[in-house]
């Protein structure tokens, strides 16, 4: 099978499914179509020969990111479409400069293109051959990476915690208190 | 099938590829008001960089770029733990995730 | 010779130890400490003297290079030859006696420590103004001296009067300064050195042009002329006056006021080559030494007059320089500082006696309450007067004689002001001694005798100015030590081993002349203010020529309409035309348009973070396409 038509057809939906991500009123539609674009992504992936990356992406961002995001939509009761319509000059203010980007973008890329080597190797997106990297070169950035895991999750819990948390749990106690008595 | 698909398949599609979905993620991040959305349209750039950088690490048989897609991939989880966790308190403070509303940054 | 470090290093560390740690100090310490460095510093010059008086080859030192550049070096360098001496024994020499004089002087008074670290660090200047071997030292002493004079003649700095006198006397020096600067760069281009013995070497002055010449040495007397108080710039040292009295006379009387001599005598060879110069510096010193007599006539406060006959008095000193008399110039000046120092120092046991007064007219008959004081001042003024057989007599007659050979006309103009020295000299003299005391009743019980300290360098100095004239006796009265000071100088100044003399007939005609002239003053002065007991008017009474004369013929009065007006009005029109409305208004301008933009951009910070969001993206937008666009 030609390669074209399937990256034809899986660009066709990876720009499809993010077009509806922007578009969507309700997020949960966005969020659906978001996983349904990491998907897509993942196929990508898989048609360049990177399996690790192909499941790596799958696991964390179809698999935990959006699984956050979802729980969050749900946890605040957001999944309707409640929220307000920016006026048009907004949207030609967005349209402009986000087709400003893509013609800068496409037009340096394009550059970079041409400089590219073509020795395509067939090992370089194997597990293997990735793990040896990630524990040989970038050994201190991974262990590093792991402290930022940890820092945005103590961070995140600071955060999530309601303030005055602590306060509220005594004002229960005095009450209780206060009820037994009465 | 090894190299064939490099072969036939130029690395710039690719390049629009990715291109286009930068561009639709940062419309959205301009044109969204709900926050939840913005962060979603975040998640959808990064990805494009990492789509363009698999595609750059493929093609000239280089695993550097994978590995930076990866931390690109650690970065954005942790990203998103916090901004949602920052979400949580914003609307826990304002009853909404309107980024409209987010007007007070200026001295 | 390491002497010759130390005589100018006392003095230095006089300064260091009285500047520094004089506040803690008992009062009193540090007058004595001053006055012991500068008596070190006499006694090593007088060794070195006592050298030079066997062997008159001059002693040199080099030190460090001042500045080095190229092929052009200026050291740090001391050279002494007998004329230096002579001006070192005159300033240590009278330096002490008078620090000794301050001691008692100033004992109350609250800056005492300071006014000796200032005095002494005078001394140093002074000393490196005269022994330094090039024109840079000289450069540096002279603005060092100019330094300290202002330092003390805004001494009592809380007095608003007396501290706009002192910047008065600076800013007239630096007009002189500035001359002086200007012919020290023409010497350094002309000659590519600074150094004396290059510089004045005749062999070498032949090769520059006269006319170069003629500028150089005007603009050294400019310089002279800011220094020595001469027509034009001679208006700040009456000024000067406010300073504390021994000031006076060490500063503004014996020493620093002579530099201009000394510049004048040391550069001579310069001098000799230019005719015009020469008769430049003549008709200043004439006019200088005529108008400021004239002056003197009619002012009534004691330190004024004196002020008055420094500034008539070097103005001769001039006219010696005019007429290439150089030693008669350096005779005078020698004891010109005998008597001048004697004098004010008397008017200063005199104030001092009254509690600060300073009017002639509220003095008198002090004769008695003062025996000391009285007959010391006596003395100098007989001296300044050219009494026969005292000090002034010999020096000025000298310069008479040799302006006599000079031009006529001349001599017979100094003649005249010299009758007006003793007219105004005379009267003051008679007026505060004399008649009945006219102060307050208080003054007058207080009236007292100075304490020893005070007195006793009044009597030394009354003995130098009386037999001063030792030093250069005319060959009409003694062959045997005639112009010793003629054949103590001649080989430093390069002249011929006897003077040219007038014959001995036109000497004794010139004489007799002068002494007539003196006598017709004492008997005018003497039928005026003793006969008739006139006391000089007060300032309302006065009219006519002696109210011109009593306001110093409005020379200030002239200076400020015509020089300082003038730079006042335009100063005014510059600055509220030019600076105020155009280069502020320009400047003000860019900030307005500054302000006009920040309030744009201020606007676009909303604070709302989709603006800045959108703000981010036309960023990476310019930024990405600029790289594109290179």
């Amino acid at each position: 099978m030609n390669p074209n038509y399937i990256f034809t057809l899986l660009a066709f939906i990876t720009i499809l499914c993010a077009l509806y991500v922007v578009i969507s009123k309700n997020p949960i539609h966005s969020v659906i179509a978001l996983i349904l674009t990491f998907f897509s992504i993942s196929a990508h992936y898989v048609l360049l020969n990177t399996q690790f990356l192909a499941i790596v992406n799958l696991i964390v961002y179809a698999g935990a990111i959006m699984v956050l995001f979802l729980f969050v939509l749900m946890f605040l009761n957001l999944n309707k479409e409640t929220e307000p319509v920016k006026s048009t000059s907004w949207l030609t203010a967005a349209a402009i400069a986000s087709g400003c980007l893509l013609v800068v973008l496409v037009a340096t890329l394009r550059e970079g293109s041409e400089l590219v080597m073509k020795s395509p190797n067939g090992h370089a997106g194997l597990v293997k051959t990735l793990g040896k990297l990630l524990f040989s070169k970038y050994l201190v950035p991974f262990e590093l990476s792991g402290i930022l895991f940890l820092a945005a999750m103590v961070g995140a819990v600071f955060l999530g915690k309601k303030k005055g948390d602590d306060d509220q749990d005594e004002l229960i106690i005095q009450d209780n208190a206060g009820g037994n008595n009465g | 099938m090894g190299n064939s698909i490099f072969d036939q398949l130029p690395i710039s599609q690719y390049i629009y590829l990715c291109c286009v979905l930068f561009a639709i993620g940062l419309f959205g991040v301009l044109y969204r008001r709900n926050a939840i959305v913005l962060l979603m349209c975040i998640e959808l750039m990064l990805n494009a960089v990492n789509l363009l950088f698999a595609a750059f690490s493929s093609y000239m048989g280089d695993s550097n770029g994978q590995v930076f897609v990866f931390f690109i991939m650690v970065v954005a989880a942790a990203e998103a733990a916090v901004g949602l966790a920052i979400l949580v308190m914003m609307y826990r403070n304002t009853r909404s995730t309107d980024v409209s509303l987010m007007d007070k940054l200026k001295g | 010779m390491e002497n010759l470090l130390w005589i100018i290093l006392s003095p230095l560390a006089g300064f260091a130890i009285s500047g520094l740690a004089g506040k803690y100090l008992p009062k009193g310490t540090t007058g004595w400490i001053a006055s012991l460095a500068v008596l070190v510093s006499f006694v090593l010059s007088f060794s070195l003297f006592n050298g030079l008086l066997s062997n008159p080859a001059a002693i040199k030192k080099e030190y460090f290079t001042f500045i080095g550049s190229g092929n052009f070096h200026v050291n740090f360098a001391l050279s002494v030859d007998r004329l230096t001496a002579m001006m070192m024994l005159i300033v240590t020499g009278i330096g002490f006696l008078i620090h000794v004089y301050s001691i008692s002087y100033m004992h109350s008074d609250e800056g005492f420590y300071k006014f000796f670290a200032f005095l002494n660090l005078f001394i140093f200047n002074m000393l490196i103004l005269i022994m330094g071997s090039n024109f840079l030292m000289l450069f540096f002493g002279w603005e060092g001296v100019g330094l300290c004079s202002y330092l003390l003649i805004g001494f009592w700095y809380q007095n608003e009067a007396y501290g706009k006198a002192a910047r008065k006397a600076f800013v007239m020096n630096r007009i002189g300064d500035l001359g002086l600067l200007i012919g020290i760069f023409l010497i350094a281009w002309q000659f590519g050195s600074l150094d004396y013995d290059k510089v004045l070497d005749p062999a070498k002055l032949v090769a520059i042009a006269p006319g170069m010449i003629t500028a150089i040495c005007v603009l050294l007397f400019i310089g002279a002329m800011g220094k020595s108080a001469q027509i034009p710039l001679y208006t700040w040292l009456p000024d000067a006056m406010a300073g504390p009295t021994p000031v006076s006379a060490l500063i503004h009387a014996a020493t620093m006021v002579t530099a201009g001599i000394y510049l004048v005598v040391r550069t001579h060879v310069l001098f000799d080559m230019s005719v015009f110069a020469r008769e430049f510096v003549l008709i200043i010193g004439l006019c200088t030494s005529i108008l400021a007599a004239l002056i003197g006539l009619k002012q009534n406060d004691i330190k004024k007059v004196l002020a008055y006959s420094t500034v008539s008095q070097l103005g001769f000193m001039f006219i010696a320089l005019g007429s290439q008399a150089y030693v008669a110039a350096m005779f005078h000046l020698t004891t010109h500082a005998f008597f001048k120092a004697l004098l004010f120092l008397g008017s200063g046991s005199v104030i001092h006696a009254l509690d600060g007064e300073q009017d002639i007219r509220k003095m008198g008959g002090l004769r008695k309450a003062m025996p000391i004081t009285f007959w010391t001042f006596l003395l100098g003024t007989l001296a300044i007067c050219g009494f026969p057989y005292f000090s002034g007599f010999f020096s000025k007659d000298e310069i008479l004689a040799e302006v006599y050979k000079h031009n006529v006309v001349l001599w017979a103009l100094c003649v005249g002001s010299a009758g007006l020295t003793c007219i105004y000299m005379l009267r003051v003299l008679i007026v505060t001694f004399w008649g009945t005391f006219r102060g307050s009743e208080e003054q007058k019980h207080h009236l007292h005798e100075s304490p020893a300290l005070i007195t006793i360098p009044l009597v030394i100095l009354a003995v130098l100015s009386v037999f001063g004239g030792i030093l250069n006796l005319p060959p009409l009265l003694s062959d045997s030590i005639a112009h010793g000071m003629h054949h103590f100088l001649s080989p430093a100044l390069n002249l011929a081993e006897v003077p040219e003399e007038l014959s001995p007939l036109s000497q004794l005609n010139l004489v007799v002349v002068t002494v007539v002239v003196l006598a017709l003053a004492f008997w005018y002065v003497r039928h005026k203010y003793i006969a008739k007991q006139v006391v000089p008017e007060t300032d309302d009474a006065m009219s006519g020529m002696g109210k011109v004369m009593a306001n110093k013929f409005y020379v200030d009065e002239i200076f400020d309409a015509s020089l300082v007006e003038p730079i006042e009005k335009t100063s005014d029109f510059t600055y509220k035309w030019l600076d105020r409305k155009w280069i502020d208004g320009l400047v003000n301008s860019f900030g307005k348009i500054a302000n006009a933009m920040s309030n744009l951009y201020g606007k676009m910070q909303n604070g709302n973070l989709e603006y800045y969001l959108l703000y981010m993206v036309a960023g990476i937008i310019l930024i990405v396409g600029y790289n594109l666009m290179k």
